[in-house]
C-alpha cells in the first residue's frame, strides 16, 4: 500500500486548478499529480505513490549509499596494506540525536 | 530503471551484509514497520544473510491487513447500496469481512471498482452524476495527501456524489502500542520511509527517547533496507537510541510541508480500531466536519454491526512482531492467498502473503533455511 515508486516527469500542465503531470517509469507513462512537489522540472524524477508525488528525488542524498560503499572499499585496501583492523565509518547520514529536539 | 536498479546490486548488498556481520557481537531484534519493507525482506532473503541472532520481526505497517472489520463489513454496507459505484485499491478486494468479501459482492451485482488512485474516482464521480460514488480511503499517512486531495477537489468542483469511506491509520501510536505492550521484543526499528516522505521524522525524536530504542528512517529497497540494519544495528551495539535518516534522497526532517497542511485541512486525528491489534487512542485520521458532505459515514447511515473474527487466524500476534506467519497451524495449508483467513494473507504487504508468495510455507519450522536451499531461496 505504501509503494512508492520513482519515475521521471515528463510533462506538466494544470487541471481544475491543480498541479498534474506525465511521469515516465520505465516506459509506462502515467498521469500523476503534481500539486505538492511545484519546484519539480522535466526530466527530474519525483516519487510517486497512488498516482500522487510525494517527494522529489534528492540526486546529491542518492549518492550517499554508494559514498558510504566507497569508503568501505577504501578502508578494505588499507585494511590489506596495513594488515591491521580499521574502524568502520559510520554508516549515518543525516545522524540527529534524539536529545536535539526539532530544528 | 534509475533509482530502483542501483539499489538493487548483490555487490553493494554483501558488503554491507559483511558490514552486519562484522557489527553484531549479540543477538538484537529488529522491527521493519512497513509492509513493504516485510515484502523485500522475504523476496530478496535478506534475512537470510544476517548473522545468527539478528532477528527481524515484521510490523503492522500494511493498512489493509490493520483495517478492522467493522470497517470492512461497513464497507460491504455502503457497496450493497443501490445507486453506488463503490471504489477500491484492489488489495482490499479479497479482505474477509464478516460474510465473504467485496469481489464476492461485485459478483452478487453490487457495483465495485479498483481504482488505481483515489482521484480516479474523483473522475468517475464527474462522469457519473446520477450515481454516489464511494471511495474507501484506508493507508497509513503515505496515502492521506493524496486521499485528502481528492476530497478537497471533489468539494471544490461541488461533486456532491462523491464521498469516502475514512478509516485511516498512523505509525507513531502504534509503535508506542508496540513498545508499551507487556511482551514486547523490539529493540530497534527500520522506521517507515515514504510515511516520512510525508510527515518527516520529527515526530520520533520522543519515542527515540522515551523507550530508549534507535529509530532509523529506512527506504525500500535491499539495499536500502541492508543499510538500515546496519546503522540500526551500529547503534545498539553502542548503547544509542537516535533518530537517523537512511532514506535521505525521499525524505526530508520536515516531510512535505504542502501534504502536512491539505492533511490538517481535511482530516483530524480520532481513536482507531486496529484489526488483530484493538484499539488505540488517537491513531487514526477522520474527516473534519467542514467535509461532513463527503463522508460516507454520515450519508449512508450504516448501523452498528457485530462482528466475527476466525479464530484460528493469529494475525493480531504477527502485526505485533509476536509471531512468525509459520507458527500459525493454518499457514500455507487451510489459509493460503485463495482462501484467506485473515487479512495478513490477503494483501501484497502482508507478513503471511509475503511468506507464501516467495515460498517459505513450503519450508518446515525446523528446517526451514535447508529446504529453502533446495527451492532456490525464493524468486
Amino acid at each position: 500500500m505504501c509503494l512508492g515508486i520513482p519515475g521521471k516527469v515528463v510533462k506538466t500542465f494544470q487541471e481544475h486548478d491543480v498541479l498534474m503531470g506525465k511521469v515516465d517509469f520505465s516506459g509506462v507513462v502515467k498521469q500523476v499529480c503534481l500539486e505538492h512537489v511545484p519546484q519539480v522540472k522535466i526530466g527530474q524524477y519525483v516519487l510517486v505513490h497512488v498516482g500522487f508525488a510525494l517527494s522529489q528525488i534528492d540526486e546529491a542524498e542518492a549518492q550517499r549509499v554508494f559514498d558510504f560503499l566507497k569508503g568501505m572499499n577504501q578502508l578494505d585496501e588499507l585494511e590489506a596494506q596495513e594488515s591491521e583492523p580499521v574502524d568502520l565509518p559510520s554508516p549515518n547520514v543525516r545522524a540527529v540525536a534524539a536529545r536535539d529536539g526539532p530544528a | 530503471m534509475k533509482y530502483l536498479d542501483e539499489y538493487r546490486d548483490g555487490v553493494a548488498a554483501e558488503k554491507l551484509a559483511a558490514a552486519i556481520r562484522q557489527a553484531v557481537t549479540r543477538p538484537w531484534t529488529l522491527m521493519e514497520v512497513c509492509g513493504g519493507q516485510t515484502h523485500t525482506i522475504v523476496k530478496y532473503g535478506v534475512d537470510e544473510v544476517l548473522p545468527e541472532g539478528l532477528e527481524l520481526v515484521h510490523g503492522p505497517g500494511c493498512p489493509v491487513c490493520v483495517t478492522s472489520l467493522e470497517m470492512i463489513d461497513r464497507a460491504h454496507a455502503v457497496a450493497s447500496r443501490p445507486g453506488v459505484i463503490f471504489c477500491s485499491f484492489g488489495d482490499m478486494l479479497r479482505v474477509p469481512g464478516s460474510k465473504g468479501d467485496l469481489l464476492q459482492l461485485k459478483s452478487q451485482g453490487a457495483d465495485v471498482r479498483i481504482v488505481y488512485s483515489p482521484l480516479d474516482a474523483v473522475t468517475l464521480a464527474a462522469a457519473n452524476p446520477q450515481k454516489k460514488v464511494v471511495f474507501f480511503a484506508i493507508g497509513f499517512e503515505t496515502t492521506a495527501p493524496p486521499n485528502a486531495m481528492a476530497v478537497w477537489m471533489a468539494k471544490k468542483r461541488k461533486l456532491k456524489n462523491f464521498s469516502v469511506l475514512v478509516s485511516h491509520v498512523l505509525v507513531p501510536p502504534a509503535m508506542t502500542a508496540i513498545l508499551s505492550s507487556p511482551g514486547n521484543r523490539v529493540q530497534g526499528f527500520l522506521g517507515p520511509g515514504h510515511v516520512c516522505t510525508v510527515m518527516g521524522y520529527e515526530e520520533y525524536f520522543p519515542l527515540a527517547e522515551q523507550f530508549h530504542v534507535p529509530i532509523v528512517i529506512t527506504g525500500f529497497e535491499p539495499v536500502d533496507m541492508l543499510q538500515g540494519i546496519l546503522m540500526t544495528v551500529m547503534q545498539l551495539e553502542a548503547g544509542k537510541a537516535e533518530v537517523e535518516n537512511q532514506y535521505s534522497r525521499a525524505v526530508k526532517r520536515e516531510g512535505n510541508l504542502a501534504s502536512r497542511k491539505l492533511i490538517e485541512e481535511v482530516f483530524e486525528v480520532c481513536d482507531r480500531k486496529w484489526r488483530g491489534v484493538g484499539s488505540i487512542p488517537q491513531s487514526g485520521y477522520r474527516l473534519r466536519a467542514e467535509y461532513a458532505e463527503h463522508d460516507a459515514e454520515l450519508i449512508f447511515e450504516v448501523e452498528d454491526i457485530q462482528t466475527q473474527e476466525s479464530g484460528e487466524c493469529i494475525s493480531g500476534d504477527v502485526l505485533r512482531g509476536l509471531k512468525k506467519p509459520h507458527d500459525c497451524p493454518a499457514f500455507g495449508t487451510r489459509c493460503t492467498p485463495q482462501t484467506p483467513l485473515g487479512a495478513t494473507m490477503v494483501s501484497s504487504e502482508g507478513a503471511c502473503a509475503a511468506y507464501y508468495a516467495y515460498g517459505r510455507h513450503l519450508a518446515s519450522r525446523a528446517g526451514r533455511k535447508e529446504q529453502l536451499v533446495q527451492v532456490g531461496g525464493g524468486k
